[in-house]
């Protein structure tokens, strides 16, 4: 059916303070697939150290896997995956901490935060 | 290393261990509660769709008896009676104060409205409009925990290990997941909040921080497990077309509030061969639902991924659109159109009936840890009712948060040997290789684990395929596990963390596989196609326990409670 689609994806790589470089992962395109089944795939399958955040499965719950796909905020898990090249960098207004993970805890939820109670 | 002491440490923070942190700050004490993602963010609460069973008696008459009476008519006999009678009295209080903290449960003039789920004798399930119970749940908890200064709030701390020193529950060592810091947590008492074990299989429910790693660590505190064998697969989880946005057992809010039609492969209904009335209607067990569709696809009779049809289409379009709202938008973006065409569902894992062996107080035989929430087990038997899981959260929790306060209170805390963080997160420390290109990786052996599981150890079991699981799963701690290359980034180490989950999913996973081989009968979600029939012998709870690095089992009679439900009733009014 559509076994030989590939989605070409153009990932952000680095820590906060490191020069940025993107990395290509070349992946199976599956009818219906969401940026974040891509980004699991190459967890499990390229590349163990790609980080990025999420937790519930793919319900679009708990709202911690918004990343920029193509430039533009996303959820990746509602983000359609399209044949071709996708690119996906981390939120661009928060602090980086590496790859497409970004820094949106609440401070007061930070254990050791000089605003935390 | 970062050292923190709190009078109560909770390990969790879905629906029961917010409410375990509530319950415990209202006691005076100070309390953290942690998430290994971001606070009520993970976890089963914000998953729950629709329904919370509770005898509050709006819709109809009611009593909480006769709700501990479908309990424990579900657990086939293995219900610790006391814990679902705590449950069941206590949920009415909890879903009262669950509105006070303004939920939302939805209402028609005053009254909140329940609905009839699968195994209840009448309508006794409120919920949050529209399939939103557990979003609004943990949002209305985390605004209550957020308001107390007593709580402290730990986003992506991942909990390891709990310390026990001369026997008793001391603290936890913990990683910052964000700095990979290493964090010694000091307690008075710990609450182990963070759920159950349903993402060990391949078609499953779970939020990803659900691979038993409560059950693991209260395993390796010298804590025991019980009925570890019971899974439940809920019968009509998503199957196809691909779907996104939207939690994969949605379909139950549909059967409660128009019905809809079970149909297999050749648009038949089946349901009423296996026993069951169904016909337009949801009130076919879930366990009996699981098996129809099971037998009808290895039959020959399924749907063209291998599942059954679900059909809406004999339902007037203005009445889906008044009762879902909102919902029928977002089916229409992943191109569903339910009066046009039909959906495919097949069983899904859901839920975890075993868990951690606890008392009334929701202690365990480690002074010093608690459990709540799902990660209890016992309450539910057998079976778990429809809406039981989040009652079950509020109550446990607020109860472990509430007895493990009052029990930090009367202790002295004293400060724990660095060197025991050290040596407990030692184990993979050879396995990480700074820029290393990984040789295997812990999610991909999750993978094969999660394919194991659902295969050989999942609706339906044979002495033979479980026999053949054992074998891997241990081969798979032995070598598997140790051979695993980790990449060695220091912020956000996501690939160490999966280890560490590997290691807690392979340790449930023997527990599960080895407590099915030792039940040589089919009772309730544990269904053995060898042994087709349940045996009296067998009405027996099964505990679970490490000795060294090898898991034990054993028998222990089911706790019934010792007065009649007419006594209560009689007693109330």
């Amino acid at each position: 059916m559509s076994e030989d689609l590939k989605t070409t994806l153009n990932v952000y790589r680095g820590a906060a303070g490191e020069e940025a470089r993107y990395e290509q992962f070349e992946v199976p395109h599956e009818e219906g697939a969401s940026v974040l089944d891509a980004l699991v795939w190459v967890r499990e399958n390229q590349d163990a150290s790609l980080a990025f955040r999420y937790s519930c499965v793919s319900a679009n719950a708990c709202k911690e896997c918004m990343i920029l796909v193509d430039g533009k905020v996303n959820y990746a898990c509602t983000a359609k995956l399209n044949t071709g090249t996708v690119t996906v960098e981390p939120l661009a207004k928060k602090k980086l901490i590496r790859d497409l993970v970004t820094d949106i805890v609440p401070p007061k939820e930070r254990l050791g935060s000089p605003d935390a109670e | 290393m970062m050292r923190v002491s709190t009078d109560v440490f909770v390990v969790g923070a879905g629906g029961a261990g917010m409410y375990a942190a509530i319950a415990a700050a209202r006691e005076g004490a100070d309390v953290i509660v942690a998430d290994k993602s971001l606070i009520s963010r993970g976890g089963a609460t914000i998953m729950a769709q629709m329904t919370v069973a509770s005898a509050v008696g709006h819709e109809e008459p009611d009593h909480w008896t006769h709700h501990l009476s479908d309990t424990i008519e579900a657990g086939h006999g293995l219900c610790n009676e006391e814990l679902s009678a705590i449950l069941c009295e206590e949920s009415v209080t909890r879903i009262h104060e669950m509105d006070e903290w303004k939920v939302g449960w939805a209402r028609v003039e005053g009254r909140m409205t329940q609905v009839h789920a699968p195994g209840h004798g009448l309508k006794r399930c409120v919920y949050v409009d529209y399939l939103n119970t557990g979003p609004a749940v943990a949002r209305a908890l985390r605004g209550e925990v957020a308001q107390r200064p007593g709580i402290r709030r730990a986003s992506g701390l991942a909990v390891i290990e709990i310390v026990v020193q001369n026997g008793e529950a001391v603290g936890a060592v913990a990683i910052d997941v964000e700095s990979g810091e290493t964090v010694l947590v000091e307690a008075g008492a710990i609450v182990m909040a963070a759920g159950g074990l349903t993402k060990l299989y391949k078609r499953n429910s779970a939020s990803i921080n659900m691979g038993g790693e409560a059950y693991a660590m209260a395993l390796r505190a010298g804590a025991e497990l019980i009925d570890m064998e019971f899974v439940q697969f809920f019968p009509i989880g998503h199957l196809a077309p691909r779907m996104v946005g939207m939690d994969p057992i949605m379909w139950d809010p549909f059967r409660y509030k128009v019905g809809g039609r079970l149909l297999n492969g050749n648009f038949e209904e089946f349901i009423h061969n296996y026993g069951a009335s169904d016909g337009g209607n949801y009130t076919a067990r879930r366990d009996v639902a699981s098996y129809a569709i099971y037998k009808e696809v290895e039959e020959g009779r399924g749907s063209p991924h291998g599942g059954v049809w679900l059909s809406f289409d004999h339902i007037d379009p203005e009445v889906m659109k008044e009762k879902f709202g909102p919902m029928m938008g977002r089916l229409a973006k992943n191109g569903i159109d339910l009066q046009k065409s039909a959906v495919e569902v097949s069983p899904i894992a859901h839920y975890h009936m075993g868990g951690i062996r606890v008392d009334s107080e929701m202690k365990t035989r480690i002074p010093g840890l608690y459990a709540a929430g799902e990660a209890v087990g016992g309450a539910n038997g057998a079976t778990r009712l429809s809406g039981n899981a989040i009652p079950e959260a509020f109550v446990f929790g607020e109860r472990a948060g509430k007895f493990g306060a009052a029990f930090a209170k009367g202790r002295s805390r004293a400060p724990i040997d660095e060197n025991l963080a050290t040596i407990v997160l030692s184990e993979p420390k050879s396995q990480l290789k700074k820029g290393a290109a990984p040789d295997g990786s812990a999610t991909a052996l999750m993978t094969e684990l999660q394919a194991l599981m659902w295969d050989n150890v999942g609706l339906f079991r044979t002495g033979e395929k479980l026999e053949q699981a054992l074998q891997r799963i241990r081969e798979m701690q032995r070598d598997d596990l140790r051979n695993i290359t980790i990449p060695d980034d220091a912020p956000f180490n996501q690939a160490l963390l999966d280890w560490y989950e590997l290691r807690a999913g392979l340790l449930c996973a023997e527990s599960v596989t080895l407590a099915a081989i030792n039940r040589p009968e089919s009772r309730g979600a544990h269904q053995r196609e060898d042994i087709p029939d349940a045996s009296p012998q067998f009405e027996r709870n099964q505990t679970i326990e490490l000795a060294g690095d090898e898991l034990v089992t054993g028998w222990a009679e089911v706790p019934r409670i010792s007065y009649t439900l007419e006594e209560k009733q009689a007693a109330v009014i």
